[in-house]
C-alpha cells in the first residue's frame, strides 16, 4: 500500500533535481545559482532518500537511506553557506541587476561583520 | 527505473557544462558541489535497482566526502589556510 507513495516521492525528488540543475545553468549570477541549486539537495536528493525509506521500510537499506538523508540535511546547507561566504570574500561580482547588497554596505562603512578576518 | 538514472545523468551533464564555462572559480565550486549531490542520488537509486545494500553505504560516504570537499573549496576561496 505504501509503495506507490514511495515511488511518487522519488519522482518528485528527481523533478527537483533536474530543475536545480537547469537553474544552475540558466541563472545569471553565482549567488542566484547557489540559491537555485540548494533546492536540488534539500528537496531532491532528500526526497529520494525518504522515498527509498518508504519503499524498503525498516530493512537495512531503509535505515541507511534515513541516515544518509539526515547527513544530507545536516551537511549540505552548511556547505552552501560556507561557499556563499567564501564567494563574498573572494570578491565575485554580483549581477548588474542586483538591487541590494547589505554586506558590501557594511564593509564599506567600516563595520566589519566578521571579526577574525585575516 | 533506468529512466530515473538517465534523468539524473542529464542533470550531472548540465553541472559539467557549468564547470566548463563558469566565469569565476565560485561557479565551478558550486557545480562540483551539486554534481556530488546528484551522484549521491544516482548511487541510492541504483542500490534500489540492483537490490544491493552496500551501495547505500557508498552513498553515505559520498555525502560526507562531498561536504568535506566543499568546505575545503570554501576555505580556498576565503584565502585562508586549511588548518585555520
Amino acid at each position: 500500500m505504501i509503495s506507490p507513495i514511495g515511488w511518487i516521492i522519488i519522482w518528485i525528488g528527481i523533478g527537483f533535481d533536474i530543475l536545480g540543475a537547469i537553474g544552475l545553468v540558466r541563472f545569471p549570477d553565482v549567488y542566484n545559482r547557489l540559491q537555485a541549486s540548494t533546492k536540488c539537495v534539500t528537496l531532491g536528493t532528500f526526497g529520494i532518500m525518504v522515498g527509498i525509506f518508504l519503499l524498503k521500510g525498516f530493512s537495512p537499506m531503509g535505515i541507511k537511506a534515513l541516515i544518509c538523508g539526515a547527513f544530507l540535511l545536516l551537511t549540505s546547507p552548511v556547505a552552501a553557506h560556507a561557499l556563499m561566504k567564501g564567494s563574498l570574500h573572494f570578491g565575485t561580482k554580483m549581477w548588474k541587476g542586483t538591487v541590494m547588497d547589505k554586506y558590501g554596505e557594511d564593509k564599506l562603512n567600516g563595520k566589519q561583520i566578521e571579526k577574525g578576518d585575516k | 527505473m533506468s529512466i530515473m538514472i538517465v534523468i539524473l545523468g542529464i542533470g550531472g551533464f548540465l553541472c559539467l557544462l557549468r564547470i566548463y564555462q563558469g566565469p569565476s572559480i565560485s561557479d565551478r565550486a558550486v557545480g562540483v558541489d551539486i554534481m556530488g549531490i546528484l551522484f549521491v542520488g544516482i548511487t541510492a537509486l541504483s542500490a534500489v535497482f540492483y537490490d544491493l545494500s552496500f551501495l547505500m553505504d557508498l552513498s553515505i560516504t559520498l555525502t560526507l566526502f562531498s561536504f568535506i570537499g566543499t568546505l575545503a573549496l570554501a576555505k580556498y576561496l576565503q584565502k585562508r589556510s586549511l588548518d585555520d
